[in-house]
């Protein structure tokens, strides 16, 4: 007689790696299925931070929409400032044809302005993201050198707009003021010491036994992997793909820059950590060539039925007056269209695809967020990985959550 | 370990932030204590008062100072590792008894860390007793009269100082309270006292695993050279001299590294401290057997 044996299935641990986990960076609710310490399945579940961001756009003028797209990746502000100002100066009206019929471009000033704060915050965003994975790894003291740094440059935002964080400083037409008269020579004190920082965090990780044992290897993902699930910037790059949009599809005065684009080998957490590095660097070396190119002038454009005048000549011309007015009360109308803009934000390629339908007000406002497609890469990148591993991917991925959820 | 992070630490509460741990008990002591509904209350009351009541336990045969102990036994060492053992109960059921998952994952991490690493604490513990030739803990700190157990056995000293940091669950070696990743582990759901409890009976275990230390390696009560200068400073000063300069390496090794994974962990101690630990071991056990090193 054969007994037949009712064997019980063994299932799966379901982890819930809450929406309130200091490492969750944000409001995130990862559902792992463990079994035992190794991970089978990770289902992230989003929309805790979900704002309705698109929505309102569509029911603000152009002008007060700008706000919105600081608040997205909360920790890279001016990059998505940037990306939306380029693509509504693309959809501006023909009166921004000289008289050659040639699109007239804002001002070099303007440029190199926006291209020194892209950079600057460029490095903010390094500085966090590289420190908050450090920390959640466990090394608890490049954090809190580094945020120093940090606060240098949240002071620097400070001067030119009057907020540390969420400046709204980029505008379409160029930037809001003015830079201040220090500016630039604190900035240039600030390029001198920052590089030596950097070598600071370097000789704490790069070759610490411990970090390169938590780091290489986990979270790899191949060059073809990562095209596939849309991963951009430095995951790209941390593959060996070479894609940067500044180089790739410039914008501003990243046609007369010069600067070199780090690749990793692997495309594991180690590679990125260290192109995050070596990115800092090149900013820096941005940041000095602008310093050297920028010259006084112009720093938005003049047109001011789509740009608002200078407070100075708002107060004094009666014309200037009348634009300021229209401008802040009812907008400004755009061509019919649309267009997809992208910058390479520091997470990423951040676009904005921007629809208009000759109205005061955005018809839609989509925004592609890198975090969105890095954060679904998730689930390949952590299978059969430990427990401990997630946290490492999870950081090395730099997700926030204000862009995924927007 | 905040003067590594270039900050500030508590500085406000007493002078130079000296009464903050005051401040800090005081806090956890008027704060309502709570059993989790599902849990097991006696088991759950009882981990946290093992726990401190062993490590508390081990400082009985410490010398303090020439003939200060609370108790002289000749078998002083295994004592120790009798009552370190022991200790694993109390984390191993506060983990349990909570009935979370989290807790107790984090406590079969912490037990089975602990385990693994007493054993390769007890070789070169062993390594010191072959050295000097008694289990007594007074007669050890006396053969180091002419020179401290640091230089002979120096690679023992560093393995010694790195299971302790094992054994006590501390940087890089703490994944089981690490809050990036379990959140605290093992004594997630204790409150005010009982966190307390575990709170004081860890850092007891590092203030002892430090004299420890010192009394195997580093001379214990002995002054550096035996001049009459130096042993106008009372033994028991020296004692804490040297086992602070053991405190701060485990605090500088906080500041500094991040945290191994759990599988590493154990990796290190199975394949890397053991079989150390035992050459070493069969080394001076040769050495001194055979050449009265």
């Amino acid at each position: 007689m054969s007994k037949t044996f009712n064997l019980k299935k063994i299932k799966n641990l379901g982890l819930n790696f809450g929406p309130q986990h200091p490492a969750a960076h944000g409001v995130l609710r990862l559902v792992l299925s463990l079994d035992g310490e190794v991970i089978r399945q990770s289902d992230p579940h989003i929309g805790l931070l979900h704002r309705g961001t698109e929505k309102l756009i569509e029911y603000k003028s152009y002008t007060q929409a700008l706000p919105y797209f600081d608040r997205l990746d909360y920790v890279s502000m001016m990059s998505q400032e940037h990306a939306y100002s380029l693509a509504v100066e693309s959809l501006y009206k023909d009166f921004i044809l000289d008289e050659y019929g040639t699109r007239i471009e804002i001002p070099i000033r303007g440029q190199y302005i926006r291209v020194i704060f892209c950079e600057i915050t460029r490095i903010l965003n390094h500085i966090l993201a590289i420190t908050t994975h450090a920390m959640d790894v466990g090394a608890l003291t490049p954090f809190l050198w580094v945020f120093e740094e940090r606060e240098k440059l949240l002071e620097l935002y400070e001067r030119v707009s009057g907020a540390r964080m969420h400046a709204s400083y980029i505008r379409p037409g160029g930037v809001h003021i003015d830079i201040s008269k220090g500016f630039l020579d604190d900035l240039y004190k600030f390029t001198k010491d920052f590089a030596i920082r950097i070598d600071e965090i370097e000789e704490m990780l790069s070759k610490n036994r411990i970090w390169l044992q938590r780091l290489v290897g986990v979270g790899i993902v191949t060059a073809v992997d990562a095209i596939n699930s849309g991963f951009t910037g430095v995951m790209l790059r941390g593959s060996g793909v070479s894609w940067d949009i500044r180089k790739e599809k410039p914008y501003d005065s990243y046609t007369q820059l010069d600067f070199h684009i780090p690749t990793g080998k692997n495309g594991d957490c180690f590679d990125r950590y260290l192109v995050r590095m070596e990115e800092m660097r090149a900013s820096l070396s941005i940041l000095e060539q602008c310093l050297n190119n920028i010259r006084p002038g112009d720093y938005k454009l003049d047109i001011n039925k789509v740009v608002s005048p200078a407070r100075a000549q708002m107060k004094f011309f009666m014309e200037s007056l009348i634009h300021h007015f229209k401008i802040y009360s009812e907008g400004y109308c755009l061509q019919k269209g649309f267009i997809y803009q992208c910058v390479e934000a520091p997470k990423g390629e951040f676009g904005v695809f921007l629809v208009s339908d000759a109205s005061n007000r955005p018809f839609r406002c989509k925004i592609r967020p890198p975090g969105f497609y890095h954060l679904f890469g998730l689930d390949p990148m952590a299978k059969n990985h430990l427990l401990a591993d997630v946290v490492t991917i999870i950081g090395s991925q730099d997700i926030v959550f204000g862009e995924i959820d927007r | 370990m905040a003067a590594i992070q270039r900050r500030r630490g508590p500085s406000v509460v007493g002078i130079l932030g000296t009464l903050q741990p005051f401040a800090d008990g005081l806090k956890l002591f008027i704060k309502e204590i709570f059993i989790p509904a599902k849990a097991n209350k006696f088991l759950f009351i009882l981990s946290p008062i093992l726990f401190l009541a062993f490590a508390l336990l081990l400082w009985s045969i410490m010398p303090l100072s020439v003939n200060s102990l609370v108790a002289d036994l000749n078998l002083g060492i295994l004592y120790i590792l009798a009552i370190s053992s022991l200790s694993v109960y109390g984390l191993i059921l506060g983990g349990w008894s909570s009935n979370s998952q989290y807790a107790f994952l984090g406590s079969l991490r912490s037990a089975a860390q602990m385990i693994s690493y007493e054993i390769a604490l007890s070789i070169i513990i062993l390594t010191v007793v072959v050295y000097a030739q008694s289990l007594n803990l007074s007669t050890i700190i006396l053969t180091q009269k002419d020179v401290w157990f640091l230089f002979p056995l120096f690679p023992a000293f560093l393995m010694f100082f790195i299971s302790s940091l094992a054994e006590t669950s501390r940087p890089p070696f703490d994944l089981p309270e690490a809050e990036a990743e379990l959140v605290s582990g093992y004594n997630l759901e204790y409150a005010s006292m009982g966190f307390a409890f575990y709170f004081i009976a860890e850092y007891s275990n590092i203030i002892f695993m430090s004299f420890f230390c010192t009394a195997l390696f580093l001379g214990g009560w002995l002054p550096i050279i035996n001049l009459v200068i130096f042993s106008a400073i009372k033994p028991i000063i020296w004692f804490s001299i040297k086992s602070l300069i053991v405190i701060i390496g485990f605090i500088w090794v906080r500041a500094a590294f991040p945290r191994y994974r759990y599988d590493q962990l154990m990796n290190l101690t199975w394949t890397v401290f053991l079989p150390f630990s035992l050459a070493i071991f069969a080394l001076t056990f040769v050495l001194n057997v055979f050449f009265s090193f």
